[in-house]
């Protein structure tokens, strides 16, 4: 018993050492394993606070950038309004169906960052906005991540530029699914896998959301194809997506929260037992 | 002492807010970031409690980790960098640190130079193995380790030289 107290008082550094390395390897293995939320993440009181204090001021320098963001998003808002206005008349409104099955809230980007492999937001949106995991996340202009973490007021968004997200997406034109990945190169671009070679693929067609997951509706705009080529087994195309948002300058974004979800996973996990 | 420890806490605060607030959003080149915290862990006194260095360097690299919701990567390179320490020490500096009278203040520039460049890229290369964590990448991981320490190293022998206590 005396030669381990002496053993453990003389090796004090290097076992002190090898705990704290000990802890920090498990919590960076378990940083990078899929679908394992973070223990250590930035949706607390804390971060959250100091990344609200630095965007108070940061927010003026691109007001006026975000400001033509807005104008855009309203002219196609309101083009849409003028256009579909006369068709609707039409249909008779059956007041049972009529609750919504899409709320879309609104947040602002806290924390921003697209140059490591495993990318994440902070948002100053939370649990007491009623924002849980798995809910989707956009912008008027296509789809930015998914809700990792989520605190009382703040939440991390797992960015679509990582190498964890994969995203049921597909071709407009033809309906061909695949799934979104990113291979940590470049932020403005993101690859389209497993998609069937018997598609057509055409340079500068659009790329949407599948609306295979109750994550993400259908036909949100994710980006155009830039190049394409066909896998290493021949069956498949991987496409070089240019996505739509510009993931380095994000100020203002939207969260959906779909209604039906839990009625799917529900079902869903009856169909797997 | 009491004036190097209130030093030592507002280094810990200054840096640690230095990192994430102005650091980790000057992505140079796309993807180049210095980490200016490991100035904390440089210039921790030498004959201080070592047990004490490794608890405050292991939570500095947890509180980066914490608001770059990178797991543990900082929190590990930094516990590996404070307790390698003494050999960089040894070899920067030779015989002033076995007389254990180094102070940090009067140094000759050289050495400062050697002492600093080789423990920023012990550093990067641990950060940036634990955040790649695939060996197949090899080559991006010593070219983001390469160019980011070129960057840390300017940086912090900058800093240093300008918050010099000067005698």
């Amino acid at each position: 018993m005396q030669q381990i107290f002496n053993f453990v008082i003389r090796n004090k550094t290097l076992l002190l050492f090898l705990l704290l390395f000990g802890i920090a390897l498990s919590l960076t293995i378990q940083s990078h394993s899929y679908h394992k939320s973070q223990f250590i993440n930035s949706a607390n009181s804390l971060t959250g606070g100091v990344y609200g204090t630095v965007n108070s001021i940061g927010q003026y320098f691109d007001l006026k950038e975000q400001n033509l963001i807005l104008v855009e998003e309203n002219v196609i808002l309101r083009e849409q309004l003028l256009n579909s206005s006369g068709r609707n008349q039409s249909i008779a409104i059956d007041s049972s169906f009529n609750d919504q099955r899409f709320e879309i809230i609104s947040a602002e980007v806290y924390k921003n960052s697209y140059n490591s492999p495993n990318n994440y937001l902070t948002i100053n949106r939370g649990k007491r906005d009623s924002i849980q995991q798995d809910f989707g996340v956009i912008t008027s202009k296509g789809i930015i991540g998914i809700i990792d973490n989520t605190s009382n007021k703040f939440s991390t968004i797992l960015s679509i530029l990582s190498k964890k997200s994969r995203i049921n997406a597909k071709l407009k034109s033809s309906n061909q699914n695949g799934s979104l990945t990113w291979n940590t190169t470049s932020p403005y671009f993101a690859q389209l896998e497993d998609v069937s070679k018997f598609s057509k693929v055409k340079i500068g067609d659009t790329i949407v959301t599948g609306g295979q997951s109750a994550i993400f509706p259908k036909g949100i705009g994710i980006g155009k194809i830039e190049s394409f080529t066909t896998d290493s087994t021949g069956d498949t195309y991987t496409i070089e997506v240019r996505l739509f948002n510009n993931m380095t300058t994000l100020q203002h974004v939207y969260i959906i929260i779909n209604n039906n979800s839990e009625e799917l996973k529900t079902l869903e996990n009856l169909n797997d037992e | 002492m009491n004036n190097s420890i209130t030093s030592n806490i507002i280094r810990f605060i200054v840096l640690l807010l230095v990192q994430v607030i102005i650091c980790n959003n000057i992505n140079f080149l796309g993807y180049i970031n210095p980490y200016v915290y490991v100035i904390f862990i440089l210039l921790f006194p030498v004959n201080n409690n070592r047990l004490l260095f490794l608890i405050l360097a292991f939570n500095l690299g947890l509180l980066v980790d914490m608001f770059l919701d990178s797991g543990g990567v900082h929190a590990g390179a930094s516990i590996c960098l404070a307790y390698a320490r003494p050999l960089f020490l040894k070899y920067a500096f030779g015989t002033m640190y076995d007389h254990q009278n180094l102070k940090f203040g009067h140094t000759d520039i050289g050495a400062l130079i050697m002492y600093v460049s080789g423990c920023v890229i012990f550093h990067h290369l641990i950060v940036y193995y634990l955040e790649i964590f695939n060996i197949s990448q090899i080559i991006l991981l010593l070219k983001k380790a390469l160019f980011s320490s070129i960057f840390t190293v300017i940086l912090c022998l900058l800093l240093i030289l300008l918050f010099k206590t000067r005698k």
